[in-house]
């Protein structure tokens, strides 16, 4: 039993990472109709920007919240100077620009900081929270940045005209314009949100994965998942998914098929909720009726 | 009195299709002027052309300012309120958020307030429909919240691209004699194309008829109205 609450917990702090990927990328779903793969490089990236500048003397909520700011400003740039001109290309054509993105990253981290894996501070002690081996007070912490930032966006969509804006511009464009709404400037504020988030993932993931430029790859593919398993268009049921997904995975992993298939394992649940259930278990189905 | 909108020498293309030739509108402050011709004539693109959606050439003014260089959005916010083709539904949001949209753009919520509810005012099912799911709307109730989110962004003209189009002829005629009110309550100018020439002849005061992308002929609708040859060969009725 105790070994179940484990991998548990575990599962949580995990699923507390997928989480945040599939909030970056729900996030440029929702803005822009669009799946980034080159999310979780940019995460990587930001990460090590992070580093750098802890390694320079910064402290460490000081180097956090400049990072969030840089990632905000560099994704909100990548839409401005890279997508924008391919605002009417094809979807192809994008998709192999976001793959182009994503090799990008992964190569100039290497080329700077090269590929030797690094150790990445945690901002929250690794304590045991009850003293009885079950959850630390970093699996805690990073279980409530997650909440927190879920909060905080969805409180965005909701309750604010610039959210709601940014939603109305994903969805139909030319009718948004007609709103009034500047559509391309609601585009790169999107990238620039899931930038941000993207980082705050990084930083969360890189003390427990350790900081390389391919610490992403696979967290991608669950958050992928989680995303999908949720619901992409919907922050909310990202996370639920994103938690979903981390539990399953641990759970999965150590009474099933063993550590070697997880990343397997979230596959097969992509494809199995992209066969089964293509909105997600909280997606909404749009109707449309003409 | 300046007029509202002025088009001089207005060309529009298609990729390498020309589709309109030197078009000249004037349209008038608080009148109801209609776009008439068969299909292909040019109806739909001279609207597009002047909110700038389309490769075009020529100056466009509205309220004697130059709008001919101006984005979309721009000119949407100088107070051109364009329902167009196709109802524009955003249909993931509800019926509420479809009108909220324009308080991103006013600057004067409390206006915009009011205007929301001069939208239920003339639209009492909107109200009813309020936390709906704006894809699940009849045609008809889409294209009064078209026109009611024209409304809300507070407009001085509202060009209007075949509200009738795929709707009941009760609808219909309940939708026109909204316009007409809204026309005379709100000092909101229209600039309507329509396919159903008798209808549109009845609410406008002035009327533009297009052949293949050039104006045939214009002047007040009684005019039109009364001229049988005109009637027949253009109009079809």
């Amino acid at each position: 039993m105790e070994f179940f609450l484990q991998q548990f917990a575990a599962g949580l702090t995990s699923g507390a990472i997928y989480a945040c990927v599939a909030l970056g990328l729900v996030m440029i779903y929702v803005s822009t109709d669009h799946i980034n793969f080159a999310q979780g490089e940019m995460a990587m990236f930001a990460t090590y920007l992070a580093w750098a500048m802890i390694d320079a003397g910064l402290p460490y909520w000081v180097a956090f919240g400049l990072t969030v700011l840089v990632a905000f400003a560099g994704g909100f740039a990548i839409q401005r100077v890279i997508l924008k001109p391919l605002e009417r290309a094809p979807v192809l054509a994008l998709v192999v620009s976001f793959i182009a993105l994503l090799s990008i990253f992964n190569a100039v981290a290497g080329m700077i900081w090269s590929y030797t894996i690094k150790q990445f501070p945690s901002p929250f002690p690794s304590r045991d929270l009850f003293g009885n081996g079950l959850v630390s007070v970093q699996q805690l912490g990073v279980v409530g940045v997650t909440l927190v930032m879920l909060g905080l966006l969805t409180a965005f969509f909701r309750f604010t005209t610039l959210g709601l804006a940014m939603r109305a511009a994903a969805q139909n464009a030319d009718s948004a314009r007609l709103m009034g709404v500047r559509v391309s400037w609601m585009l790169a504020l999107g990238w620039g949100l899931a930038a941000a988030i993207g980082a705050i993932a990084g930083m969360l993931v890189a003390p427990i994965v350790f900081l390389d430029p391919n610490m992403m790859t696979g967290i991608l593919v669950y958050g992928f998942a989680g995303a999908l398993v949720g619901g992409i268009g919907n922050p909310m049921g990202a996370v639920a998914g994103g938690f979903i997904v981390g539990v399953l995975e641990n759970l999965v992993g150590s009474y099933v098929i063993g550590n070697e298939l997880k990343l397997t394992f979230a596959l097969i649940i992509v494809i199995g909720v992209l066969l089964l259930k293509p909105a997600g278990l909280f997606g909404r189905v749009i109707v449309k009726r003409v | 009195m300046t007029s509202l909108l002025k088009a001089n020498g207005l060309s529009a293309w298609y990729g390498p299709i020309r589709a309109l030739y030197d078009l000249d509108l004037v349209i008038e402050q608080g009148g109801v002027t209609a776009l008439l011709g068969a299909n292909g004539a040019g109806k739909t693109t001279t609207l597009r052309a002047i909110c700038n959606m389309v490769r075009r050439s020529g100056t466009t003014s509205f309220l004697g300012r130059d709008i001919s260089r101006r984005s979309t959005e721009d000119i949407v916010r100088m107070g051109v309120a364009h329902v167009p083709e196709g109802r524009g539904t955003f249909v993931a949001l509800t019926v509420e958020e479809n009108l909220r949209l324009a308080f991103h753009t006013r600057r004067d919520h409390a206006a915009a307030r009011r205007d929301m509810d001069l939208v239920f005012d003339y639209f009492p099912i909107l109200k009813e429909r309020l936390h709906q799911q704006a894809g699940t709307l009849s045609g008809g109730e889409q294209q009064m919240l078209a026109i009611g989110r024209a409304l809300m962004l507070g407009p001085k003209l509202m060009l209007l691209d075949e509200p009738s189009f795929g709707l009941a002829p009760l609808v219909v005629r309940e939708i026109f004699q909204i316009l007409r009110r809204i026309n005379e309550h709100e000092q909101v100018s229209m600039l309507i194309v329509e396919q159903n020439a008798a209808l549109a002849l009845d609410l406008a005061d002035h009327v533009y008829l297009l052949e293949t992308g050039k104006v045939v002929t214009s002047g007040p609708s009684a005019l039109v109205r009364n001229d049988e040859a005109l009637r027949k060969s253009y109009l079809g009725y």
